[in-house]
């Protein structure tokens, strides 16, 4: 498990240069100068040059990139063009929210997808599975953003139980910061319950009549519990590498739901932020979003080693 | 104590119904070991399933028989009434012992799991028959091993556990389903002694399924020979090795490499392969292969009769009948070798 | 692959949709750009099936015509990201030495949720039908190159394939007539499901308002207008997602049917499945 942990960590290392690579050049590979950008095209040749010194324009894109890349390892992400305060602190004041988006939505796709999934093992000779297939297929054909207009319409208006805009912090009050995020979260989850449930199914499916099922069923070990401890237990293990996708799901996902439901998170700021060109912002934001998504993704690596006594133990 | 009567397991598959048991009736008594021999693909592995009802349903289904155990028809039973039955009165061990532990659990959780489904007991109580079992059945340092996951034993070893975990509720019946063709020779061996000692210890009635007529020799009383779902031949032990009287289980008993035997030690197979069992060959099922076969045998399907009390055979010809040709394929083969040399 | 009930449906709706987008202008009998501000936010009709919009144009007519600019970016992305990833995919799994290089950048791709990735590439290049497609192809074909990598690695030491290297063909030769045939079905399916996903993928770009210009009439960007008439005029928001809805589910089910068909056991198991149900009648007493 120890050198287990160790390759991954070091396999992480290039992923995070090559990160940083693209998130520079998504900015400083756009067409036109990005002072001109930044303070308008009609602005004096003197201003530009200015700001084009005080970013490090004039050097060249290697040098500019290591300065950058140095930065970021002392914490530093530049300053938001915007509102002028470091691109950290505007981030860190955003990411409670997303976070919490993150967490509502997590818990609601698993505490759907895992049941459904099992019950729909349980009677795979039905035509509950077809049905199953098509739902789930519908799921993830759907835009989120469209559904989470369906769910204003209804919840805003015809049956007004939820709210439909707006973010109560955790420390303020626990209720109304749930309440706040139902919505939302049954959004964001919606889509990934049919890709969760549809692996785990699968998964199931090609342990159900594995040969340690039947030690287990001719123990006199009830099919219920056949399938949901020993088949459910194996079945986890290759469901926890959908994970990362799903959370990647749920983080593309955020963006657009934040905004909608207004709620001040990373997305929104990042909409925001494209929408006002505050650069460093939008650098920053698609960095940490990254940069967090690589570390989940070790994180649900490590799991599945975890999971998994015969890694675990080697 | 456990009687099958015609039973027929027919499984659907994409190409037609497989008649994988095809009629089979036999009885085991307490204490009794009772071989079932015959080749892959001769039903006696789906034979062993029925009896504990382990066949998936579908495509497995029973269109006809009954399986009598203690009084009760277990493919009439519920499936909560079964449950008691399996792993309780009787038990089964498993082909192949590296997949049928379960990976991600402890060795000890698994054992403990068979006798907490059967037995409302504290867990430490449930520990410590595990241990015990663990001991029963060869395992060292058992305390220890209770906290080992399966790929941390060898095969030999995975197999003792497997059969710790069916004797965890002291069973009636213990079907052992070609327990020992997964393993080395020697472990095999080491194995097949220990279900003796363990039969002797609790008196527990052994089904063993076996292509390998060695390891029926060695365990069983009574032996049925399987052929194309059905049986062939059945007969004490004695009846079927030195009173054969069914050309296949002759050409089953010639197959096996003799070490003892006079003529040359040649490993003959039988010739042809299993029928196929969704259109079975007319008559009896052997005659394709069968080198004593006659034009009668394509039309006749002989049913198992009786030669003397306790032997049982499915073939037209007498016993007189299959000695002379048995005689008359010896000197033929004969011949044949001198002009090889 | 398209002779099977369920795969051929969502084809002839793709066809009969594109099609019926193409030749809008001729049949459609309310012009779609035509505005009558007395019409504005009309509910569904006998002569607006969908409602209008807030200009008074014909909801019905906006959708169809939208569906040209909506499905020409899924398809020029999947084209696109197909043709790139199947290079790469070839080249990183036929050569050992360049697949390491290859994979660690494709790695480093897949480390952004892709919609983040085609956000941020947007926000750089600007909105536009090209800069999309350019943004959902750099997002996407990462994908394909592992597909088509990992059916090549699965391919490549099959001795026809290793006869035809010591017979002293062409690498390009061989990759193009011995290799590519072979991992045609997974590049096929997985253009497939990226088409369906660059179609989601446009029009939440467009819909958060840093997609295709706001001129160019595409399901996205016809939401983003709708979105703040959600309770006035709900019609104008359900009809184009109903459209996305349905054409990204016909490329799933396009998708997950011409998987199963590939797959020869996927097929073997359906058809026993079939049988199951029919027999299961049979012996229900």
């Amino acid at each position: 498990m120890l050198r287990y942990t160790l390759r991954r960590l070091l396999a992480i290392i290039p992923v995070l240069l090559i990160v940083s690579i693209i998130v520079f050049m998504i900015v400083h590979l756009t067409p036109g100068n990005p002072a001109y950008l930044i303070l308008g095209e009609d602005s004096s040749p003197e201003a530009i040059e200015q700001l084009e010194q005080q970013l490090g324009l004039d050097k060249p894109k290697v040098a500019q990139y290591f300065d950058w890349l140095g930065s970021i390892f002392t914490g530093d992400l530049g300053q938001s063009i915007y509102s002028e305060e470091p691109v950290t602190q505007i981030i860190s004041e955003r990411i409670g929210p997303t976070f919490s988006l993150m967490v509502i939505s997590m818990l609601l796709t698993l505490l759907v997808a895992i049941p459904t999934a099992i019950f729909i093992v349980w009677k795979r000779n039905t035509m509950l599975d077809p049905l199953f297939l098509s739902g789930s297929l519908l799921g993830t054909s759907i835009p989120e953003f469209w559904l989470a207009l369906l769910l204003v319409l209804v919840f805003g208006v015809t049956i007004p139980i939820f709210p439909v805009a707006g973010y109560i912090s955790i420390s303020e009050s626990l209720m109304d910061w749930l309440h706040h995020l139902i919505l939302p979260g049954i959004v964001l989850a919606a889509v990934e319950i049919g890709l969760i449930a549809r692996m785990l199914r699968d998964s199931m499916l090609e342990s159900v009549n594995q040969d340690y099922t039947k030690t287990a069923r001719g123990k006199g070990v009830k099919e219920s519990t056949v399938l949901m401890k020993h088949v459910f237990s194996n079945a986890l293990i290759p469901t926890t590498t959908v994970i990362g996708v799903t959370i990647a799901g749920l983080l593309g996902g955020t963006v657009i739901i934040e905004t909608i439901f207004t709620i001040p998170g990373v997305g929104q700021l990042l909409i925001d932020s494209i929408h006002r060109r505050d650069y460093p912002v939008i650098q920053g934001v698609v960095l940490v979003i990254a940069f967090v998504y690589v570390l989940i993704n070790l994180i649900v690596d490590l799991l599945y080693a975890f999971l998994d006594p015969r890694i675990r133990y080697d | 104590m456990l009687e099958v009567k015609n039973l027929k397991a027919h499984i659907d598959t994409t190409d037609g119904v497989v008649r994988a048991v095809d009629g089979v009736s036999f009885t085991i008594k307490p204490g009794e070991t009772v071989g079932i021999v015959g080749e892959s693909g001769s039903g006696k592995s789906v034979l062993a399933h029925s009896i504990m009802q382990l066949n998936p349903k579908p495509p497995t289904f029973y269109p006809q028989g009954e399986i009598i155990f203690e009084g009760k028809d277990l493919l009439q039973l519920q499936d909560k009434e079964l449950r008691k039955i399996r792993g309780k009165e009787i038990a089964m061990i498993f082909q192949d012992p590296m997949s049928s532990l379960n990976p991600v659990f402890k060795i000890g959780d698994q054992l403990m799991e068979a006798i907490l489904t059967h037995h409302h007991l504290p867990k430490s109580k449930a520990k410590q028959r595990a241990i015990e079992l663990l001991t029963d059945v060869g395992i060292p340092d058992p305390e220890k091993r209770m906290n080992a996951y399966p790929h941390q034993f060898s095969g030999g070893m995975r197999q003792r556990v497997l059969i710790a975990i069916a004797l965890a509720c002291n069973p009636k019946i213990l079907i052992a389903d070609e327990p020992t063709t997964a393993l080395d020779v020697t472990i095999q061996a080491q194995i097949l002694e220990l279900m003796k000692n363990i039969q002797e210890k609790y008196g527990t009635a052994i089904i063993i399924i076996s292509h390998d007529l060695g390891v029926i020799a060695q365990m069983a009383e009574k032996v049925l020979v399987m052929y194309s779902g059905r049986i062939v031949e059945k007969g004490d032990v004695e009846d079927i090795f030195y009173r054969t009287s069914m050309p296949y289980t002759w050409s089953l008993l010639r197959s096996l490499p003799r070490i003892d035997s006079e003529s040359r030690n040649r490993l003959l197979n039988i010739e042809g392969h299993p029928p196929n069992l969704i259109h079975p060959p007319s008559g009896c099922n052997f005659h394709p292969r069968c080198p004593f076969a006659s034009e009668q045998c394509k039309m006749v399907d002989p049913e198992l009769t009786k030669r003397s009390p306790e032997h049982y055979v499915a073939c037209i010809l007498s016993e007189m009948e299959f000695k002379e040709a048995k005689k008359r394929m010896e000197n033929v083969e004969r011949e044949g070798d001198l002009n090889h040399v | 692959m398209l002779r099977r009930k369920r795969n051929l449906i969502p084809f002839i709706f793709l066809i009969l949709l594109l099609l019926a987008t193409l030749t809008a202008t001729w049949w459609l009998p309310v012009s779609p750009s035509f505005m009558d501000s007395s019409l504005r936010l009309m509910a569904p009709s006998a002569e607006y099936w969908f409602g209008t919009d807030h200009f008074g144009r014909d909801i019905f007519g906006q959708t169809i015509i939208a569906a040209r600019v909506s499905l020409l970016v899924g398809f020029t992305v999947a084209l696109l990201s197909t043709i790139l990833g199947t290079i790469t995919g070839l080249i990183a799994g036929y050569y050992k030495k360049l697949d390491s290089i290859i994979m660690r950048i494709i790695d480093g791709m897949l480390a952004f949720p892709s919609l983040l990735l085609a956000l941020a590439l947007v926000a750089a290049l600007g909105g536009s039908v090209t800069n999309i497609i350019i943004a959902l192809t750099f997002s996407f074909w990462p994908v394909m190159t592992r597909v088509v990598r990992s059916s090549v690695l699965q391919v490549k030491n099959i001795q026809y394939v290793e006869a035809a290297k010591t017979s002293g063909i062409k690498d390009p030769v061989i990759l193009s007539r011995y290799i590519l045939p072979n991992v045609l079905s997974p590049i096929i399916v997985q253009g497939t499901f990226i088409f369906a996903k660059s179609i989601l993928a446009e029009a939440a770009l467009s819909f958060l308002g840093v997609g295709v210009e706001p001129s160019i009439p595409t399901w996205g960007n016809m939401l983003q207008e709708a979105q703040i008439y959600i309770t006035m005029a709900p019609w104008f928001s359900i009809f184009p997602g109903i459209f996305i809805v349905i054409t990204v589910l016909a490329l799933n089910i396009l998708g997950d049917g011409l998987r199963d068909a590939f797959d020869p056991y996927a097929k073997g198991k359906k058809k026993a499945k079939k049988r199951m149900f029919k027999h299961k009648k049979q012996y229900a007493s």
